[in-house]
């Protein structure tokens, strides 16, 4: 069956609602013939990717649809973008990026969208609700949306993503429909010592394999105690977006479609299952990790963005100490939570210790980083997977742990002891 | 190695279009952002069989995208930079990279074409050294 518009659609695209809101069309309606499509449905919110500078092209399709008047019909939040706006001296990139750096988070306000300028849409007031059809780009939004939160958007790109928040609509395939959110991969935890499935780097480290091994099936995590906390899930999905192409994935008794394994498959049979062994967690910790020196120059938190909680953590970790002189420690943030963890009476006490908070961008996407003599440190398996190519930088994996120590002690150190086989 | 690559699908034109070009066979999916230099077409991840490769004018063979959804952006700006592929061919679709060409196609008038194949044909494609892809969604080694 081919793709049929509705007489609103069919207006839209025929230029009713003006020249920005027919070339969204466009997009859009193109975008779901490709997914193959049969019609378009209504969304309820959208997180718009493309405030994110890639080039001249980034402000040519911004400014083409400032230009035929296009506004948002649907409440809409921003993506990082390359600047950070509130540090803005943090910047160290040339005066040309950082100028269309900012033309292209005004251009992206001006259509009303909210300049949250966070990766983490999911940490904002009005999350999207189980079951809610929202547009989000941005792959470790898109896999919390899903998997998390229930809510249902496929794997966007950047373009689609304002297109779909200025029609308002989205095509009624993939990941919208029931039958492709079923997992057909099964990943079996239940063979792991319960000190490793109990950590918190656990998560990135799981989701890295995952991603490596699913391309973009939907996986389903069985064996795993029940109630995982969100940030674990967070990073669970983050690195699985990032090491492969996952939008969604179950985790047994922690995410809302899967209450059983049964459920998570939609009663059909597997179509593989993996049991998964401590030395695959091994392994990517080891693929994140880029060299086996201690010498450690930077430590980055905080991708995706970190949550209140999650500054909670370091906070009590670092417990007022100095980071040592020789290491610089950036953690990244949104507006809100970098506000929220201000009022708390957190951010000067972090400050004191040394700690720069980055919010609307991140350390691994714009030069804020200053040079480095040394081993960058992260307890985010995304931002392992893509420094090495964006900065230049050997990376070191450690647990949230493992980073705060050593950023006060300065050197890498880490715990090998929760590693080791049963 | 991957323990399962992705599904093979039908034979589509996803973006229809005209290429000759040299094959880039990429052995694993490649994220376009944080994975292409967008300022030289030349592949950055660090754990890509294909790192320091590039792509420019050449025809992609790739199982299917992974990671970023800035791939988009990024592949518009390098087709824009005229340092793009000359053609896509795909095992398994990737909306990412169809939303980055159609972008091209409204912004500048640039259009390459990207085509999905089935498990024979892309095997015997990954294999070829060079490619055409016609309009009508033939695709020939040579």
């Amino acid at each position: 069956m081919p793709l049929t518009l509705d007489d609103r659609d069919q207006a839209l695209l025929n230029g009713a609602g003006g020249a920005a809101a027919a070339l969204a069309m466009r997009v859009v309606s193109r975008t779901a013939e490709v997914m193959q499509a049969q019609r378009l449905i209504d969304i309820t919110g959208a997180h718009i990717d493309s405030c994110l500078y890639n080039g001249q092209a980034s402000v040519d399709f911004a400014q083409r649809l400032a230009d035929g008047g296009a506004q948002v019909s649907v409440p809409a939040t921003l993506n990082v973008s390359s600047l950070d706006l509130i540090h803005p001296e943090l910047f160290r990139g040339d005066a040309h990026t950082a100028e269309q750096g900012r033309r292209l988070m005004e251009l992206y306000e001006g259509m009303g969208c909210r300049p949250t300028f966070t990766c983490a849409p999911y940490q904002e007031d009005n999350r999207p609700n189980l079951g809610e059809h929202v547009v989000w780009a941005e792959s470790n939004a898109i896999v919390f949306a899903n998997s998390v939160l229930g809510a249902r958007t496929h794997r966007y790109g950047d373009f689609l993503d304002i297109s779909a928040a200025i029609t308002g609509r989205a095509p009624l395939a993939g990941l919208h429909l029931d039958a492709n959110r079923r997992a057909t991969v099964v990943f079996d935890v239940s063979g792991l010592p319960e000190r490793l499935t109990a950590l918190d780097a656990f998560y990135p480290l799981l989701g890295h394999h995952i991603g490596r091994q699913v391309g973009k099936a939907v996986p389903v995590v069985v064996g795993a105690p029940d109630g995982v906390a969100e940030h674990a899930l967070k990073a669970l999905g983050a690195a699985g977006a990032a090491a492969g192409a996952v939008g969604m994935f179950h985790l047994v008794g922690s995410t809302p479609e899967a209450p059983t394994l049964d459920a998570a498959l939609g009663g059909e049979p597997a179509a593989q299952t993996h049991a998964v062994t401590t030395a695959d967690i091994r392994l990517a910790r080891d693929q994140l990790t880029t060299s086996s020196s201690s010498r450690l120059g930077v430590v980055s938190l905080g991708t995706p963005h970190y949550s209140v909680a999650e500054f909670g953590r370091v906070v009590d970790l670092l417990d007022d100490r100095p980071i040592h002189p020789s290491v610089r420690l950036y953690i990244n943030t949104g507006r809100s939570v970098a506000n929220e963890i201000a009022l708390r009476g957190w951010t000067p006490r972090l400050e004191a210790s040394g700690v720069q908070i980055v919010t609307d961008t991140c350390t691994y996407i714009t030069p804020i980083i200053e040079a480095v003599d040394g081993i960058a440190m992260t307890d985010s398996a995304k931002w392992a997977y893509y420094a090495p190519g964006n900065l230049g930088l050997d990376v070191a994996f450690g647990s949230v742990e493992d980073c705060v120590e050593s950023a006060v002690r300065g050197e890498i150190v880490r715990d090998e002891s929760v590693w080791a086989d049963a | 190695m991957r323990a399962c690559g992705p599904m093979p699908e039908a034979e589509r034109v996803l973006m229809p279009g005209e290429a000759r070009g040299p094959v880039l066979h990429l052995e694993e999916p490649v994220s376009f952002w944080g994975g292409l230099d967008p300022k030289t077409g030349i592949i950055i991840d660090q754990a890509h069989p294909q790192v320091g490769e590039s792509v420019v004018g050449r025809i992609l063979v790739m199982p299917s995208g992974r990671g970023s959804s800035s791939g988009s952006s990024v592949l518009t700006e390098v087709l824009r930079a005229g340092i793009g592929p000359a053609g896509i061919v795909m095992q398994q679709a990737d909306e990412i990279f169809v939303i980055g060409v159609l972008a091209a196609e409204e912004l500048y008038d640039i259009t390459v074409p990207v085509f999905t194949v089935d498990t024979a044909t892309y095997t015997a494609l990954a294999a070829a050294s060079a490619v055409l892809m016609t309009p009508d969604g033939t695709i020939t080694a040579g």
